[in-house]
């Protein structure tokens, strides 16, 4: 009974199956997006491998980029002021950073209780540059700049994607079709999955930041760097997650040893000693 | 235990004996998973997954648990407690990428314990009883995995989680009220996420429970073998500890150096980005797709795209998500061939690495756009997967002539394959030639 009704059960599944398949398709329609997408360029990254450590030069420099040019519309919600020791600034610099910081940090007026702002101390977060998703539309033509504290996480693509997507503007191509072309406050990058972004383009100039430590400041380098920060701000445990792995590794490499001996060892008596081969 | 010669516990010191008479747990555990519990002495590696995916088990609980202690189920800040544990917790980055590459881990061990079990015909009499509870730990552990994956409250959290209640909408009637039901509201927000985080605290230690219902009905016939010949006598068993509590223990070794392989190395492969996006309500990604360990499902229910007998594709294609694990609870009276072991089925043995290589496929199909070639390669795949239990199965346990069984598992073990019995359950078999196990 039971195998009588699983047969007619299971006959059907397959009938529905079948006439699903057998059903004529629509032919597939070529996906301009799709067709003029550009694939980021790989690019090596310190931080990379089994062993990766930060660069942490390049996260300097790359902070620099992000403090002069992407917090003008980019927040960085997840990041306080206090993580940047961890880029080998020391705690003064830090404070100064904080201090000094464009943006001020929302705070309450203490004799009127009247919403107000304060200068940042090392403790805050990196305050937003918009006072909500409304302010941050109504400044971007009606686009809403992405927190970073996640993006090299938050994109297929990871670090790379940020690098290429920060170096892939381009004038649209001749043979773009119309409705693919970039629309007004929109711009060309076939990097970006639907060609057109609404990011203006941040890096356009060689020496837009003037590194400190001499670094040439190529849109190349700037877009490197920042991809680079943005690793570390998206994953800033990093370094102490390989390190603890390579460590694990190793231990979980003896003990098995050991446990594999310990069963070789325990089994000796009752392995078979399989008969000659006829 | 049944077997008679299974060794029995004998307290030593005068504290071990006040305690047996008191409450004879030391004795419950020697019966159970020491000396006192004889395992056939011929079991492969195939058979260290069981105690991994108990040992996986006891590792999402552990690092649950102290993860529920810094996380909050509140729409509004869940996704950023994630990361004030990924970030300002003590060792928080370790805890979550454990406890989430812990779920993948999870059901790699169990689909190979499933996989095993399907092979060598564990499900079969007397140890059907031991297969049901397993499907129902299966379907427990889909729950909890499911659930988990919503409470860091990104963007594949809120829309799987959209999309999974969504299946009970397509119930005639009174989908719709059901669906409000169990999200609390409209679409998922704060009531459902709240109710997820109880729920998936909760389903852990009922796994636990009807994990420990599974060992008690399996110590009632004793472990199947790669023979799938009974135990016969003392020859063929082996005591469970120190024999494979030191193979487990090897096992347990391997197991963790692949899985902190992906914990410290490669933390986020088997997740999506987007969940690395705060859910957003009014704004729904370019593919939702589920955990890869759902992926076969997902194929399955989008392979039913067109209306048939008056049942529309969206209800078909659910009955057939949730029908395509339901039907293992009738597994063991599908198959009707006395053989146990695929080892000596030599038509089964395709049909069943065909359905391995078909669940497989599905998997890759699952993650695929919505378009062809796709979508017709997973009807195909769909198609076999219902056919292989339904109907191929059945057909193929009454036509096949199997192997000749070895004598006993001892026999197979000390002279290879040589000596053999009539074969059970079919007579008259042109003999095999002899190989050395």
């Amino acid at each position: 009974m039971v195998r009588i009704i699983a047969f007619l059960a299971g006959l059907v599944f397959v009938m529905a199956l079948v006439v699903a398949m057998l059903i004529p398709r629509q032919p597939a329609v070529e996906n301009t997006a799709h067709h003029f997408h550009v694939e980021p360029q790989e690019v090596a990254f310190a931080s990379d491998g089994a062993f990766g450590r930060f660069d942490r030069q390049q996260l300097q420099r790359g902070f620099q980029v992000y403090k002069e040019v992407c917090a003008a519309c980019h927040s960085l919600r997840h990041v306080a002021f206090r993580d940047l020791t961890e880029l080998g600034f020391t705690a003064p610099e830090v404070k100064a950073i904080a201090k000094n910081w464009a943006i001020e940090v929302p705070s309450v007026n203490p004799d009127t209780g009247e919403p107000a702002t304060r200068k940042a101390i090392p403790s805050d977060m990196f305050p937003s540059p918009y006072a909500n998703e409304v302010a941050a539309r109504a400044a971007n033509n009606n686009a809403l700049p992405p927190d970073l504290s996640l993006m090299t996480k938050a994109r297929e693509g990871h670090a790379e994607y940020v690098h290429g997507l920060l170096t892939g503007y381009r004038k649209a191509p001749a043979d773009l079709p119309a409705e693919a072309r970039p629309g007004p406050g929109l711009y060309y990058n076939p990097v970006y999955a639907n060609l057109n972004i609404a990011m203006p383009p941040p890096l356009v100039a060689e020496g837009q930041v003037s590194y400190a430590d001499g670094t040439k400041p190529t849109v190349d380098q700037m877009a490197q760097d920042v991809s680079a920060f943005l690793i570390w701000t998206a994953e800033p445990k990093l370094e102490n997650r390989k390190r603890t792995g390579v460590a694990v590794i190793l231990f979980l490499l003896l003990a098995t040893t050991l446990a594999y001996f310990a069963y070789q060892n325990i089994w000796a008596d009752k392995k078979a000693k399989p008969l000659p081969q006829a | 235990m049944s077997f008679p010669w299974a060794a029995h516990y004998a307290p030593k010191s005068v504290f071990t004996q006040w305690i047996d008479e008191r409450l004879p747990l030391p004795r419950l555990v020697y019966n159970a998973v020491g000396a006192g519990y004889p395992v056939p002495r011929n079991l492969n590696y195939f058979w260290n997954f069981g105690v991994l995916a108990g040992a996986a088990l006891g590792l999402q609980i552990i690092t649950g648990i102290i993860l529920a202690m810094h996380y909050a189920a509140n729409g509004a800040i869940a996704f950023d407690s994630v990361e004030h544990i990924m970030r300002d917790v003590n060792s928080g980055w370790l805890l979550r990428y454990a406890h989430a590459n812990g779920a993948s881990f999870f059901f790699i061990v169990v689909y190979m314990h499933i996989g095993r079990g399907l092979y060598y015909g564990s499900y079969k009499a007397p140890r059907e009883m031991i297969w049901l509870l397993g499907v129902v730990i299966f379907l427990l552990m889909m729950a909890t995995a499911f659930m988990g994956y919503v409470l860091p409250w990104g963007q594949m959290s809120f829309w799987g989680a959209q999309v999974i209640t969504g299946f009970f909408s397509a119930i005639p009637l009174v989908g719709e009220p059901i669906r409000e039901w169990l999200l609390g509201g409209y679409a998922p927000d704060n009531a459902a996420l709240n109710r997820f985080f109880s729920l998936h605290y909760l389903l852990p230690f009922v796994i636990a429970g009807v994990i420990i219902l599974h060992i008690w009905a399996l110590h009632i016939p004793g472990s199947n073998n790669p023979t799938g010949v009974d135990v016969k006598g003392p020859q063929d068993t082996v005591p469970f500890h120190p024999y494979y509590t030191a193979k487990d223990g090897f096992g347990l070794g391997v197991f963790l150096i692949a899985f902190s392989l992906f914990v410290f190395f490669m933390p986020n492969a088997l997740g999506h980005p987007d969940n690395y996006i705060p859910a957003n309500p009014l704004s729904t990604p370019a593919h939702i797709v589920p955990e890869w360990y759902f992926l076969p499902f997902y194929a399955i229910l989008k392979s039913f795209t067109v209306n048939f007998l008056w049942i529309p594709a969206k209800l078909w294609g659910v009955m057939a998500m949730f029908g395509s694990i339901l039907l293992l609870f009738v597994l063991p009276w599908l198959d009707t061939s006395p053989v146990r072991s695929s080892n000596y089925r030599p038509l089964y043995k395709w049909f069943f690495f065909a359905l391995i290589i078909d669940v497989l496929v599905l998997g890759w199909l699952g993650q695929a756009p919505a378009e062809e070639p796709y979508v017709r390669l997973s009807q195909f795949c769909a198609a076999y997967y219902f056919a292989h239990f339904l109907i191929i199965l059945p057909i193929v346990s009454k036509i096949e002539r199997p192997k000749p069984l070895p004598m006993s598992i001892s026999a197979s073990v000390l002279h290879g394959e040589a000596q053999e019995s009539a074969p059970f359950g079919a007579g008259g078999v042109a003999t095999v030639p002899a190989r050395a196990s």
